[in-house]
């Protein structure tokens, strides 16, 4: 067997992959009533997949992921309120802002250990909740940043009430920056990165300049995590403080957990199950919601994330690259 | 005369603890040499500021005459000082193809490329020639925990080479493989390219004679002798230390 | 100046009782717990509830909150904290968010979701002029009976048996074991006195930082912050640091706004754990 034969294989797309989008994308044509929650899903999706670019391929632990999330949220909303209502631009500057954010505070948790990298992402995200409340003349504070009216997509189609477009535009964000988060995986530095989540010391005793390769996939992950807040900014006009709460960083979290980390679909499918169950649990009682959610993690604690991931994985693996 | 790896006075403290002690040792260009020393004798450690893992609390490490003491340890490994790792130290759930990919990759300079898959035809002509010449060529597909252990050795030393080192270090190569697949690593370290200066780190006294042209042993963190093989088996000082080391000779 | 100062040192003093115990499971055990914040909640339940059903006087009600918390503790830690010691972070990251999760479902679910209050005995209520400084009464209480516990974790920690145990047990398990120590026992027991005290500070802690179901949430950074600047060797350096914190967060929401004194204290934070990630206050190791 050659070995550029064996290279070819191992990014090759696979007919289940194929599938899913296919089935993602007819979604669209589903009848009115369903398409608000599959934007949220769609949102969710891309915030996940975000976190897995650091968590399941370079293991960085973070408990604030929502910062990200955040600031594309308020970068997008603030630009179509102060300077145009076009989306596309929107979502393009909370990108560049996100990423930012994320370079700057990449080298904070380059230091220390999983102990200190949970608290100073906490933390970062904790400043950012105290500034955005601090400054109610721009975000609005508690009130959240209202009166937002976004442009139509590509010019042409407005967003309307029942989410259609709404949902569109999501689906078609979240399925171009997954090719590039596929293509990123597969790439030298995504194998770098695996190398270093693996065994960082052996890493660099290959030539892996560590530093540089995470720096660079945290500001990855801080733009497409940005996109997603920008998504939710101007698909439901409106930002609140709760974009940057801790809830958000740990939901996105467990929707990570629940679909597995490192491989790309983990996220998606993560979201998915995510925001069903929300969406079934919830409606008797939120509190169910949490118990359940609850309940679930400290299960999955016990019995271990690698032993319950390796059944359901098995099974998946088989199907999904 | 012609020196590839060099320390001056090279010393490291924990605390109390004195690890290496004003080590100052030459490698030659192409040397055969090895270092040896009891259990606890800093050999690890040694190591460990050799390749920049840890800061040296005083001294010097020059690698063909550059002084590197302050360089990053993927810096050093570009610069061709390259280690192999005792215990296995392998990517357990990457295959060879891929950990070798990412060795050959990095020193090729596309180790941070974003959008080309891995494996352009450079790197893979790289890694054939590499596969080949470690006879692993019928395993690159698998998972590397699931390979003999006598093949995982066989990696750990090709995935070094990979890196195409001027200077390798080979940390106690053939422990732990069963007698029936050693000869393959004997044979793949004897093999290894003349220009490659070599120092072997190792318990094994059959090993050390039979591979190594010089000698250094280290006691308490410091040198004690270096000499040919014949001249270390017969120094008695060498003796004193090894006596009562059983097992090892 | 000096009131704010000695609300400070109340509000610091609150805080390293509430903390303490994570001070020891994160930097001593290892153990990332982020439902520390739980069993204060539950201690500061158990006190809302006895005073408001059954009208048991206030002071009766503090040794109740830390009896149950600590019982609280025990039982978890028996039955599902032990079987995580040793994993990796992540999973004990999840496993502690899933109890806080589970926890604030249940209060919300049983005790209501709205913020809680207790009337404070009349003795412990209004303020005092002392030395021409105004003190609240309450205060004061806080800072007798947190001081009088920090110093006897402290002599606990030094001069006991069990003290020494503990530091044995947490340098290194193994060789503990070999010299006959019951190190499960020895963890069980510390686990259950950190959740007691947290319980306890629960207990104290509503009339200053009220109750509701979402209380280890809102606090879970305020302990992170006792114990990453404090640093793990000791219990000095966590009570310095929760003085420290309490100073700052009231001063601080004093003289800038409630919000912007936030900001300052995470600010702090993050640099102390960038410049010293193992705390302000601890040994060089």
């Amino acid at each position: 067997m050659s070995v550029t034969a064996s290279f070819s294989r191992r990014a090759r797309w696979r007919l289940p992959e194929i599938v899913f989008w296919l089935l993602a994308f007819a979604a669209l044509l589903l009848p009115p009533g369903k398409h608000l929650l599959l934007n949220e899903i769609a949102i969710l999706a891309l915030f996940a997949l975000s976190l897995d670019l650091i968590l399941g391929y370079a293991g960085i632990i973070s408990l604030g992921h929502a910062a990200f999330f955040g600031t594309g949220a308020y970068a997008a909303g603030l630009f179509c309120k102060l300077v145009t209502p076009d989306p596309h631009t929107g979502l393009a500057v909370a990108i560049v802002v996100a990423a930012a954010l994320g370079a700057a505070t990449s080298l904070l948790v380059l230091r220390g250990s999983d102990l200190t990298r949970l608290m100073v992402t906490l933390a970062v995200a904790l400043v950012l909740h105290e500034v955005a409340n601090a400054l109610p003349l721009w975000t609005g504070g508690a009130d959240g940043l209202q009166g937002m009216t976004v442009g139509p997509l590509l010019g042409h189609f407005d967003f309307d009430l029942y989410g259609r477009t709404a949902y569109a535009y999501s689906l078609v964000t979240l399925f171009v920056l997954f090719l590039l988060a596929r293509r990123i995986v597969h790439s030298p530095f995504g194998l770098s990165l695996m190398a270093i989540r693996r065994n960082p010391l052996r890493a660099s005793a290959l030539g892996v300049p560590n530093r540089s390769r995470l720096i660079a996939v945290y500001t990855l992950s801080a733009a497409y995590a940005g996109a997603a807040g920008a998504l939710l900014a101007q698909t439901t006009a409106y930002v609140s403080l709760e974009v940057l709460d801790f809830q958000r960083s740990a939901d996105v979290l467990l929707a990570l957990i629940i679909g597995g980390t490192g491989w790309l679909y983990g996220g998606l499918a993560g979201a998915i199950a995510f925001k069903v169950l929300q969406d079934v649990l919830s409606a008797s009682a939120p509190q169910f919601w949490m118990f359940w959610m609850g309940l679930f993690l400290v299960v999955l604690a016990l019995v271990g994330r690698e032993r319950l991931g390796q059944g359901v994985r098995g099974l998946l693996a088989k199907v999904m690259p | 005369m012609d020196v590839a790896l060099e320390t001056r006075n090279l010393g490291k403290r924990f605390g109390g603890l004195v690890a290496t002690n004003g080590v100052s040792f030459k490698l030659e260009r192409g040397a055969r040499h090895a270092l040896i020393g009891p259990n606890g004798a800093g050999k690890t450690t040694f190591v460990n500021l050799l390749t920049g893992v840890l800061a040296p609390s005083a001294g010097r490490v020059l690698l063909e005459d550059e002084d590197i003491t302050g360089l990053r340890p993927e810096t050093r490994v570009r610069r061709g000082l390259v280690r192999t790792f005792q215990i296995n130290q392998l990517f357990a759930d990457l295959t060879p193809l891929e950990t070798l990919a990412l060795a050959a990759g990095e020193r090729l300079g596309y180790g941070g490329r974003w959008w080309p898959p891995v494996g352009g035809r450079t790197v893979a002509r790289e890694i054939e020639h590499v596969a080949t010449r470690f006879g692993l060529g019928d395993v690159l597909d698998r998972r590397t925990d699931t390979l003999p252990y006598g093949k995982q050795r066989l990696l750990e030393i090709a995935v070094a080479f990979a890196c195409a080192p001027r200077v390798l270090l080979l940390d106690e190569p053939a422990a732990g493989v069963p007698a029936a697949e050693r000869q393959d690593i004997l044979d793949a370290i004897a093999a290894l390219p003349a220009d490659v200066s070599v120092l072997l780190i190792e318990h094994d006294m059959d090993l050390v004679f039979s591979f190594a042209q010089r000698i250094s042993v280290l006691v308490d963190g410091a040198l004690l002798v270096e000499g040919t093989p014949a001249e270390i088996e017969a120094d008695p000082r060498v003796r004193a230390v090894y006596l009562g080391e059983a097992g090892h000779g | 100046m000096a009131t704010i100062l000695f609300d400070g040192v109340a509000y610091g003093m609150l805080m390293f009782i509430l903390a303490c115990g994570l001070a020891v499971t994160l930097g001593l055990m290892n153990f990332v717990n982020l439902a520390h914040g739980a069993f204060a909640m539950a201690g500061g339940y158990v006190t809302v509830t006895l005073m408001d059903r059954w009208g048991v006087p206030f002071l009766a009600c503090l040794p109740a909150a830390f009896v149950a918390s600590a019982a609280l503790g025990l039982v978890l830690e028996r039955t599902l904290y032990r079987h995580l010691y040793g994993r990796d972070h992540l999973e004990q990251v999840l496993f502690s968010i899933g109890l806080v999760f589970i926890a604030v479902a249940t209060t919300d679910y049983f005790m209501g979701s709205s913020q809680r209050n207790i009337t404070l005995p009349s003795w412990l209520q209004g303020r005092r002029e002392i030395l021409g400084v105004s003190v609240g009464l309450y205060r004061s209480f806080l800072i007798v009976v947190c001081g009088a516990l920090a110093l006897g974790l402290q002599l606990g920690l030094t001069r006991t048996r069990f003290g020494s145990r503990l530091r044995a047990a947490v340098d290194d398990a193994r060789v503990a074991r070999g010299l006959g120590i019951p190190v499960g026992l020895v963890f069980a027991a510390t686990f259950a006195v950190g959740s007691g005290l947290a319980g306890l500070g629960g207990a104290l802690g509503v009339e200053l930082l009220g109750l509701d179901p979402y209380f280890p949430m809102k606090f879970l950074i305020y302990f992170l912050i006792v114990v990453a600047v404090g640093g793990t060797s000791g219990i000095m350096g966590p009570f310095l640091a929760a003085l420290l914190l309490g100073i700052a967060d009231v001063a601080g929401k004093y003289y800038l706004s409630s919000a912007l004194g936030g900001f300052v204290i995470y600010l702090v934070l993050i640099v102390v754990l960038v410049l010293r990630p193992h705390g302000l206050f601890a040994r060089a190791r």
